[in-house]
């Protein structure tokens, strides 16, 4: 098994860091009011940067999930850019400020937008897949969805459909445990999302999404697996959303405080600190750092003009697309 | 800036008029009060004056238009005055026609259903759809028959049959043309030898809805009792004279106005009006006269507070009330508000009748021909001046006892004189 | 010029888009080896290859989102139900997915697909073989909804779909697959996505219509010149982008609109057009505009009585037709 650089290890655990602290002030000014909405991926950071270091970035495809910051930090998205988005200003890379926050969209890395209605892009990656694989390329398609879009049917479509076709798609299940409030025992019968897979013909694996490391080595085997043509996998990284679902949700109505602490012993964030051997110093220069661009963003963002209304208009169709 | 010429209102209820005759023609000078236009409600003709002195600079209703009351129908102004509406400042008279008042689309309660683009089309030609024959559903006029009517306007101003060219045939056969025999024409409304559409005035418009309404409204009963005018024509042979030198010509029409006054003061129910809320009754009485104008249908003249009047006003009131019916000559005002309705109808020969009440009122009296009849007096026979009086009343607001009991009182006036 | 059907009309544009564009994929359940129920894609698998004449699996939503990730990577798939009836399983994905692709990225993303599928009735397919979809799709800002009604627009149009960059809904009367021949022009050719057609010309009244049903048009519209009124007939053609122009001008003419399609009639593609000429030609109507379509049934029954109470046909048409003049 590959090791892990030192400059790779500060980088996994930089991204998870910024990715932290961002979404942290993104609550704060949620709750400043100085934002609408915001949708969280606090937990999910270890397994995010397990995969985007794992790809080939700007080289594979990415169909992603509106928790994926840590995934799009990686891929290069600035925390200037996400701040644009929170607070939907002129400049919003992802939709020109069309959609909510967290709807990524980035073509220079290969990042494809998507919607809010959950797994409807997973059959999007099995479309690339299939282009990839018509055009006899190496590359992959790595699509990310929670544990709930695993009981909608387009999941079971587009998985199908790879497996079937030997696509070189990966479909990682980023399984936190809840679906706003229903546990995943609401969603599945079998134990795991990489279960779903056996019934399906891909391989399925399942991994401590909470293990920087462990992903990390995880994505890079299902990756080269899928690279080589083997066809499709199913990876799930077990996280816990240590969050509510989104800046609009209650989650003390449907799950106590001792499950959320229990898990909190188990964070992601101090975890990779101590896996990837990190010094304290540099942990703490980096926390500066973290911090200033966070603040930079914010007053970016806050000083930034809102879109013009009448740029609503556009573009509705491929015709109408301008440069910006 | 100009003045406007509206339509006035010519009675309470009238909601639109018709412009009879400009009196003045675009470009003439005009004084204050100076009559400019006869306008033709469905009553009356009444004479507008001219709201301001100036030259009368733009005519926007044609004679025979009829226009919403309150619509401007002219202007009048300084010499050479911009109108509003113009977009320039031309003199009076330079221009083309006024712009013909807008037929709007939708229902037209002379033309029927106007459609946008017929309403759009009369508007830009300045066309007065009442010329154009409707072909569609109902009579309906058609975007096809305006567009047929203008092509046949220009046609009738166009080239005239020598100055087109013939089809080339220098010696055409005769054959030729009597070789397909045209089939003949179907029959159409325009055939002389067929029916007529008489179009319909505002007067007969305006008679036949009421009318109409009417009937549907009341319940009429008539009832008929005979009078002996033995004494009021003895009366009126007296005094003919008298009242003569006072300038009144003493009519049979006054006594019966006066002796229904009395019957309308001994019966009060007679005098109201029926509505859903209860029976008005009116405080004063206003007896109405209906006066024919023979083909062109009649009005009604009221005679205002009939029972205040002597018999010498009574009979003034009826003579100047009929000659002004009779050229038209009526105010609005003189033509509304009765409380009951006198019609003469014995001036054609007819004996009794079944008159329509004149609605909102309660009752209507048709006087008959007045003849000498043998009639039998103190189990004599003697012969005497008889007339029939048919009351007309409405059995909403009065039974068979109050009514025969009103006509008694009338008769009894009349006998008693 | 060669005369053909409506269905070899779309099976030669498939044929030559795919041997002109490498990028051009067919994606449809049986379109491969069975070569398409109604033989649209026949001859295909043999000539281009399974990978780009691809049998899908039995999921309709997954032959538009595979369809949407295909051109996301650049190709051009063209995607095909096998029966509009079957088109709401994929909803989700043309209307939230394809239709607002490129507003949602703000124009980073586009999608330049086609979706194909035989609707409407008249062909004892019952309540799940004869549906008209195209009111729901022409509600979506983002796609284009384009009805050939005869061979030489079915080649032309659906040529231009595949080259258009927005994705098309690409409906095919199916009942005149086989019964509407045409002559279609020779060698490469398009008709361009937007312009209805004046498919004859009138002066009494203007009938509106696509599909099979503007066949049914000419038809009647034909009897109708017969006993002398005079019947201009626009095939609509492309329901979005709509052609205000076309059938404003028509009615600017005529005065008189009547709208035929044999999908049901409230909230159908005629109350657009209804609506067009409510709101710009108020000024140059000369009787109501008039609709005939189904009644509003949830389907066209299996019975064929029942069915052809349902459809519109010359008949009907005739007798609206009639009215109108008449009006």
């Amino acid at each position: 098994m590959m090791e892990l650089t030192t400059d790779l290890k500060r980088e996994m655990f930089w991204t998870m860091l910024l990715a932290r602290r961002l979404d942290e002030r993104a609550w704060l000014l949620h709750r400043q009011g100085k934002i609408a909405f915001h949708i969280s991926g606090i937990g999910h950071e270890a397994a995010q940067v397990g995969a985007v270091f794992a790809l080939r970035r700007g080289f594979d495809w990415v169909v992603p999930y509106y928790r994926d910051l840590a995934l799009l930090l990686g891929l290069g998205y600035t925390p200037r850019d996400f701040m644009l988005a929170l607070m939907g200003k002129r400049g919003e890379r992802t939709s020109g400020a069309r959609q909510m926050p967290s709807h990524w969209s980035f073509k220079a890395m290969n990042v494809v937008s998507h919607s809010s209605p959950v797994a409807t892009q997973a059959l999007h990656a099995a479309g690339i897949g299939l282009a990839i694989k018509r055009r006899g390329e190496e590359r992959i398609v790595f699509t990310s969805t929670g544990e709930g879009s695993t009981s909608e049917g387009e999941w079971y479509e587009a998985v199908n459909w790879a497996a079937v076709h030997r696509l070189p798609v990966v479909f990682n299940v980023q399984n936190n445990q809840y679906a706003i409030s229903e546990p995943a025992s609401r969603q599945m019968a079998v134990s795991g999302a990489a279960e779903r897979a056996c019934g399906m013909g891909l391989k399925g694996v399942s991994v401590d999404g909470m293990d920087a490391p462990a992903c990390h080595r995880a994505f890079l085997e299902v990756f080269d697996h899928v690279r080589s043509g083997a066809g499709p996998a199913v990876i799930e990284t077990c996280v816990y959303r240590i969050t509510p679902h989104s800046s609009d949700d209650d989650d003390r109505s449907y799950r106590s405080r001792e499950e959320v602490e229990h898990y909190k012993q188990n964070d992601c964030l101090p975890r990779a600190e101590k896996a990837l051997g990190l010094e304290p110093e540099l942990v703490e220069e980096l926390e500066r750092k973290a911090k200033a661009m966070v603040d930079d963003a914010v007053a970016f963002a806050l000083s930034a003009p809102d879109p013009d209304g009448p740029e609503a208009a556009y573009p509705v169709y491929a015709e109408d697309v301008r440069d910006a | 800036m100009p003045t406007p010429i509206t339509m006035p209102k010519l009675g309470e209820s009238i909601v639109e008029g018709t412009v009879a005759r400009w009196i003045k023609t675009e470009g003439d000078a005009v004084q204050e009060y100076e009559p400019i236009l006869e306008v033709d409600s469905d009553k009356v003709v009444a004479e507008v004056p001219s709201p301001a002195a100036g030259t009368l600079l733009r005519i926007l209703a044609r004679e025979g238009q009829s226009v919403p009351t309150g619509s401007v129908i002219g202007w009048v102004g300084a010499p050479g005055e911009a109108v509003p509406g113009d977009e320039t400042g031309e003199p009076a008279g330079a221009k083309p026609p006024a712009p013909a008042q807008a037929v709007r689309a939708g229902r037209d309660r002379e033309l029927g259903f106007i459609s946008p683009v017929v309403a759009r089309m009369a508007a830009e030609y300045n066309l007065d759809l009442r010329l154009v024959k409707g072909s569609g559903e109902g009579g309906r006029i058609t975007k096809k028959d305006v567009q047929a009517y203008l092509d046949a306007q220009k046609t009738n101003g166009g080239p005239q049959p020598w100055e087109l060219p013939a089809d080339g045939d220098l010696f055409r056969p005769r054959e030729l043309d009597s070789a397909a025999p045209k089939p003949p024409e179907p029959p159409t409304l325009d055939d002389p030898a067929q029916d007529r559409l008489l179009p319909l005035d505002p007067m007969r418009r305006a008679i036949a809805e009421h009318m109409a309404m009417s009937m549907r409204t009341a319940p009429h009963v008539t009832t008929v009792m005979e009078a002996d005018l033995t004494r009021v024509t003895e009366h009126r042979r007296a005094n003919l004279e008298v009242f003569a030198r006072d300038g009144a010509h003493l009519t049979y029409t006054a006594y019966v106005v006066a002796a229904v006054a009395a019957g309308l003061k001994a019966f009060p129910l007679v005098n109201s009006s029926w509505s859903d809320a209860g029976i008005l009754l009116h405080r004063r009485m206003h007896i109405g006269l209906a006066v024919s104008l023979e083909e062109q249908g009649l009005v009604v003249p009221v005679i205002r507070d009939a029972d205040g009047l002597s018999l010498l006003g009574i009979a003034r009131a009826v003579n100047d009330l009929a000659a002004r019916a009779r050229t038209r000559r009526l105010r609005a005002d003189e033509a509304s508000g009765g409380t009951f309705t006198i019609t003469n109808h014995g001036v054609g020969g007819s004996l009794f009748a079944t008159p329509v009440i004149n609605q909102p009122q309660c009752g209507i009296l048709g006087v008959g021909a007045i003849q000498k009849r043998v009639v039998v007096i103190d189990d004599m026979l003697a012969v005497r001046p008889m007339v029939y009086l048919s009351f007309t009343f409405d059995h909403r607001v009065v039974d068979g006892y109050t009514a025969d009991g009103f006509l008694r009182t009338v008769v009894k006036a009349l006998e008693g004189w | 010029m060669p005369e053909m059907t409506l269905i070899e009309a779309v099976r030669q544009a498939l044929d030559e888009e795919l041997a002109r564009d490498e990028r051009v994929l067919v994606i449809g359940e049986d379109v491969g080896r069975r070569g398409g129920v109604f033989r649209a894609t026949q001859g295909l698998l043999e000539k281009y290859g399974e990978e780009r004449v691809i049998d899908s699996p039995l999921a309709e939503a997954s032959i538009v989102g595979v369809g949407v990730g295909a051109a996301l990577y650049g190709m051009r798939p063209v995607c095909e139900i096998q029966f509009a009836d079957f088109i709401h399983m994929a909803f989700n994905q043309v209307v939230n997915e394809a239709a607002r692709m490129c507003y949602r990225s703000n124009g980073e993303w586009t999608l330049p697909m086609v979706i194909r599928a035989p609707y409407g009735g008249g062909i004892g397919g019952g309540i799940y073989h004869s549906q008209s979809v195209e009111a729901f799709y022409a509600h979506v800002p983002g796609l284009k909804v384009v009805i050939p009604s005869n061979p030489k627009d079915a080649k032309g149009l659906l040529k231009a779909a595949i080259r258009d960059p927005n994705p098309v809904m690409f409906f095919e009367p199916k009942k005149g697959y086989r019964l509407i021949r045409g002559e279609v022009p020779e060698g490469d050719y398009s008709v361009p996505i937007g312009p209805a057609h004046v498919s004859r010309e009138g002066t009494d009244l203007s009938v509106f219509a696509y599909g099979m049903m503007h066949h049914y048009a000419l038809q009647a519209a034909a009897q109708a010149g017969a006993e002398g009124i005079s019947v201009e007939v626009v095939d609509l053609r492309t329901l979005l982008p709509v052609d205000r122009q076309s059938i404003l001008a028509s009615v600017r003419k005529t005065g008189k609109a009547l709208i035929v399609h044999e999908d049901n009639l409230t909230g159908g593609y005629g109350a657009e057009v209804a609506a067009i000429l409510a709101e710009e030609a108020f000024g140059d109507l000369d009787a109501p505009v008039m609709r005939l379509c189904a009644p509003d049934v949830p389907g066209i029954p299996f019975s064929h009585a029942m069915q052809e109470w349902v459809m519109p046909n010359p008949q009907k048409i005739l007798g609206a037709i009639r009215r109108l003049a008449r009006f």
